[in-house]
């Protein structure tokens, strides 16, 4: 009965239309919004990494084999399942132009193909020629085909010639579009192209070399991709084989754009938790002016829970308007600029309405909204009759009643369980849950006590009218300061944690790594090679350190005879190969944190030595049996102990090391890292180069540059996010100032009756929106490093510093922010007569 | 002769409103002499709050020109009329109108702080022990009773010892009891510090109390009422 009652009341409220509710929908709408346009273009992308997954992929299905080609046996199976099979091999070189000591160098990851490639797809070339003619070459040379920017960086265009390993290539033109580009993921070389048959007799593709074999297949109308699959696994399950097919084309991309997406719906949310600040106080105004009608009610004899009823009907049907907005607007956006995103996307995407971002989006929006007005709505229940001809809210308590807080409690935990379940990533998730609600509670705190130290500060500033009037102002009776604090805080602490963590993961790269990572990485080391080489580097008095190891490529297939996909589900060290040495003792600065190392010679059942960190991540312990499956044989072998491995210095890091005999006699080569002078390094280069041509360098300052360059996209990225939240906070602002305009107007109405200049009014004005934007721009750095170093030292495991610059920007940007909103809406107060504004009140 | 404190020559009040343009008062010409009460009644709507607006310049005559202290309100500019009524003037409304943010102290300091007098508060304090509220000093307004709420209204009218005192149906928003309260402290106020007051009220009793009473109706003064006082 309470319910119908309340929902007749209700609606009777609701036709007094939805004026002091702008802000309200607005903050909703733009939050649900964020999070919908972030979905959308996620689901986008998805949609047409899925649709396009064959192009991607080059073909329907793929097998692809480490270090080797398929056998005859392998192949003969492959073409008997496919309408047509393309064998690409791919692996890192050294693009050498010119001769001797001004020869340029270049490191290039190289796709050598057949005839049959591309089997899906267009390549596009320029000039504008068919690949087969310019793989052909000259009579003289092969033919290749560059990636533009390697060509661009070798000083080459097309005619000029160049060498991979010793082998002479005509090139014949630049690569425009590659069809299958986006499916090899981040890689640290510009592409070459040549024929596999061109390759013979360079060593490139010798056993033991590391390279990669794809042996893509257009499959007959009607085949079962799962089917098929499973047969190839089955089939050739302890030959290291690897399967895919063009329902994940482009997997890298696919796992960047889900991580990237969750989380940036991760920075949406804190956005819609701005935007909540701003919600709940709209409710609260709205409450407040509601209370006389309230307490009329109460007199009438309606219960609590009818007054709850009504309003919570009220608040809950312009909820459902912001949230519908929001998600129109949300999978609108993506829809409309459509052609501009998908130009800036290195992948194809496919726009259109997605519902499933949408369906999340409208979740968050619904606890969200359910979140931040339960409180508010709570204190209808403070609400007597009594109180009709008094400010009821003045004295309502802090608290609402204790079940008001468990709902509360609940729909948080409703919220984080089900951020967990959309983004995947339990982890991030739990930090961002923690970090907004210790932001909301540092900024709640910092409110009181900047209210608190405003209200004790006004006897400090008798004689001093404008002062007093603006500490009065914060530390006074209303609620605006809390506000303000809060949602622009917590705007400007978000966008602080970013700046701190961006700058000091930047400066772990590009500043502190430097330091400690080597020169260069020179894989694929011949071990004829190791003694010449070693000799060369040894005897270079620019030359620091040199560490070296054996180094084979292996996929971890099994885990205790379980496939390892079900013992370890994504984790890294079992997608796709990885590398493994043998040792025979235990090298220098290895420390075992468990366990025993081997005895030396140890000739007994195969046994490994695992990275602690990474076996703690999969729940290995010593005992378990780990099968690696190197060129085509599987390794099983006893883990005996944990090893701590330090990826973070870019030196030599390898998750397996086996015992000597258990690996050695496979062909494999050698890594070596190089500590160089960095005033000598090219020089070094030069010198190793010359000597062995088969040899690939890798340099490490070129990996640190692309990996800042990729880092300014994601960085990129995460700041619009992070913009969207301050937007949000900056329009909880104004909906404060503007919900404020009216006391101000009125207060200088007095004031100016009572004798103040506009000036001075409008330097209290000003005084009080500076020191509101300042504080909250102060909070905002305390918050912000202590996220920035909380995710750096716990999350990032990066040294913490902080950067000053990117703080006082925020401190600049809230103050100028709060001080601009209230410069606006000083505008009228000032202006208004001051009879017809107090005869308004009469 | 008295001097004339207040002098207002054919002054008319035309306003905006959704209904288009209202003349509130039309031709009021008046003076007011120093130490004089003068009661300003008349039926809702006739335009005396308006006219005690203009007096105290917080509303801008239409035409003709309003003096106070021998200096013409008409030509001053926003500021100045705010100096000025910071220099001369008291003003006292039937809703109080303290600026919430303000406790009682600093409601009544804050003219005293304008006029950059160097012991405002204690000051201020004395006003408020004048008008019985000595410990409601850190109260804020909402804190408060209507009547208690006047009082300091009152107190912070009278602080700068004003030369004209304008009340604004003072007891309009006021029960009986405190109307009467609030009264006496005005009255005593003003023959304390030897104020001008006008005071605008819709009760009989209370403009008997005042020197001299003005009617007015329909926005001018009823001559009629005027003659039949004389």
């Amino acid at each position: 009965m309470s319910l119908k009652t309340a929902a007749k009341f209700a609606r009777r409220e609701l036709r007094g239309g939805i004026k002091g509710f702008r802000i309200f929908l607005a903050c909703l709408t733009l939050g649900v919004a964020a999070i919908a346009g972030v979905g959308s273009v996620k689901s986008a992308i998805q949609a047409g990494l899925s649709d396009q997954g064959a192009v991607l992929l080059g073909g329907d299905a793929e097998a692809q084999f480490t270090y080797r080609f398929a056998t005859e046996e392998e192949r003969a199976w492959l073409e008997s399942q496919s309408t047509a099979l393309s064998e690409v091999t791919d692996f890192r070189s050294m693009v050498v132009v010119g001769e001797g000591d001004t020869a340029e160098r270049g490191l290039t990851q190289v796709k050598s193909v057949d005839n049959a490639y591309p089997l899906l797809g267009d390549m596009v070339l320029s000039p504008d020629i068919p690949l087969s003619q310019a793989l052909d070459g000259t009579d003289a040379l092969p033919g290749a085909v560059m990636a533009p920017l390697l060509a661009d960086r070798l000083g080459i265009a097309p005619g000029d010639t160049f060498k991979l390993a010793d082998k002479q290539f005509h090139l014949s033109a630049v690569i425009e579009t590659e069809p299958d580009d986006t499916g090899g993921g981040f890689s640290l070389g510009p592409r070459t192209m040549v024929r596999t048959t061109d390759l013979l007799g360079t060593g490139l593709l010798e056993p033991g070399t590391l390279f990669e074999t794809e042996y893509r297949m257009l499959l007959p109308e009607g085949t079962d991709l799962d089917v098929i699959k499973a047969e190839a696994e089955d089939r050739y399950r302890d030959t290291g084989i690897r399967w895919r097919d063009s329902r994940n084309g482009a997997p890298g991309a696919a796992r960047f754009v889900d991580r990237m997406g969750a989380f940036l719906v991760l920075v949406g949310l804190s956005g819609l938790a701005v935007g909540g600040i701003g919600v709940s106080a709209a409710v609260r105004a709205y409450l407040s002016r509601k209370t006389s009608v309230i307490a009329t009610l109460r007199t009438l004899g309606a219960s609590r829970a009818t007054i709850f009823q009504t309003y919570f009907l009220q608040i809950g049907a312009l909820s459902l308007v912001g949230i519908v907005l929001g998600l129109i607007l949300g999978a609108l956006i993506p829809v409309v600029f459509a052609p501009l995103i998908t130009a800036s996307l290195p992948v194809p995407a496919m726009f259109g309405i997605h519902p499933a971002p949408l369906f999340e989006a409208a979740i968050y929006g619904v606890l969200a909204a359910l979140l931040f007005t339960l409180w508010p709505l709570a204190r209808t229940d403070e609400v007597r009759a009594a109180t009709l001809f008094r400010d009821a809210m003045a004295g309502a308590s802090l608290l609402p009643a204790p079940r008001y807080i468990v709902a509360t409690g609940i729909l948080l935990a409703i919220l984080v369980g089900t951020a967990i379940l959309f983004s995947g990533d339990a982890l991030i998730t739990l930090w961002t849950a923690g970090g907004l609600l210790g932001a909301l509670i540092i900024l709640a705190l910092a409110a009181t006590l900047i209210r608190y130290v405003a209200r004790k500060s006004v006897k400090a500033m008798r004689g001093r009218p404008a002062w007093r009037w603006a500490m009065g102002s914060i530390g006074g009776p209303r609620e605006e300061a809390a506000s303000v604090v809060l949602s622009l805080g917590l705007g400007l602490t978000v966008l602080a944690a970013i700046g701190q963590i961006d700058g000091n993961l930047r400066s772990a790269i590009n500043r502190d790594l430097p330091d400690v990572a080597p020169s260069y990485f020179f894989v694929d080391i011949q071990k004829d090679q190791m003694d010449d080489y070693l000799a060369i580097l040894n005897a270079d008095s620019a030359v620091s350190r040199i560490e070296s190891a054996p180094m084979l490529r292996g996929v971890v297939t099994e885990i205790n005879g379980i496939p390892a996909t079900e013992v370890a589900g994504d984790h890294w060290v079992i997608r796709g190969d990885r590398g493994v040495t043998y040792a025979n003792e235990l090298p220098d600065n290895t420390d075992i944190v468990a366990g025993e190392w081997w005895p030396v010679y140890y000739t007994g059942d195969p046994q490994v030595s695992f990275a602690a960190e990474e076996a703690a991540e999969i729940g290995l312990e010593l005992g378990d049996k780990i099968t690696v499956n190197i060129l085509g044989r599987d390794i099983t072998a006893t883990i005996t102990s944990f090893r701590e491995v330090d990826f973070s210095n870019a030196g030599m890091g390898f998750v397996m090391t086996l015992n000597a005999n258990a690996l050695q006699a496979a062909p494999h080569t050698f890594i070596s890292t190089v500590y160089a002078d960095p005033a000598e390094e090219a020089r070094v280069l030069r010198e190793v180069a010359s000597a062995f041509p088969n040899i690939t360098a890798i340099s490490v300052r070129d990996a640190i540059d692309r990996v800042s360059v990729l880092l300014d996209g994601v960085a990129g990225a995460v700041r619009w996010g992070a913009a969207a939240t301050l937007f949000t906070g900056f329009l909880v602002l104004i909906g404060a100032a503007a919900a404020g305009e009216q006391a101000r107007t009125y207060e200088a109405a007095i004031l100016k009756t009572l004798g103040a200049s506009r000036k001075r009014i409008l330097l209290s004005f000003t005084l009080r929106s500076a020191l509101l934007g300042a504080a909250a721009g102060a909070v905002a750095i305390v918050a912000g490093i202590l996220g920035g170093w909380a995710v750096s030292t716990f999350l990032m495991d990066t040294s913490f510093a902080v950067v000053w610059p990117s703080a006082f920007g925020i401190v600049l940007g809230g103050l100028l922010t709060t001080l601009l909103a209230g410069l606006f809406f000083a505008w009228r107060p000032l202006a208004a007569r001051p009879a017809q504004v107090l005869r308004a009140r009469e | 002769m008295p001097d004339t404190v207040l002098t207002l020559k054919d002054v008319t009040l035309s306003l905006r409103s959704n209904a288009g343009l209202v003349e509130i008062l039309h031709g009021i010409s008046l003076d007011v002499t120093k130490g004089e009460t003068l009661g300003l009644i008349g039926p809702s709507g006739s335009g005396k709050s308006s006219l005690l607006m203009i007096m105290g310049g917080l509303e801008r005559a239409t035409s003709g020109t309003v003096s106070a202290l021998g200096r013409d309100l008409t030509a001053m500019d926003e500021d100045a009329l705010a100096q000025f009524r910071r220099d001369h003037m008291g003003v006292v409304f039937q809703s109080f109108h303290l600026i919430p943010t303000m406790t009682a102290l600093e409601n009544v300091a804050t003219p005293l702080e304008l006029a950059g007098v160097d012991d405002a508060f204690d000051r201020a304090a004395e006003e408020l022990k004048a008008v019985g509220l000595a410990s409601r000093a850190d109260h804020y307004p909402s804190q408060m009773s209507g009547g208690e709420q006047q009082r300091v209204a009152l107190a912070r009218a009278s602080a700068p010892r004003p030369e004209i005192l304008l009340a604004d149906e003072p007891t309009g928003n006021l029960d009986g009891t405190n109307g009467e309260a609030i009264m006496d402290l005005l009255f005593g106020l003003r023959d304390r510090h030897g104020a001008t007051l006008v005071m605008v009220t819709h009760s009989r009793e209370l403009a008997d109390k005042c020197d001299r009473v003005i009617r007015l109706t329909d926005g001018a003064i009823d001559q009629a009422a005027l003659q039949a006082a004389e």
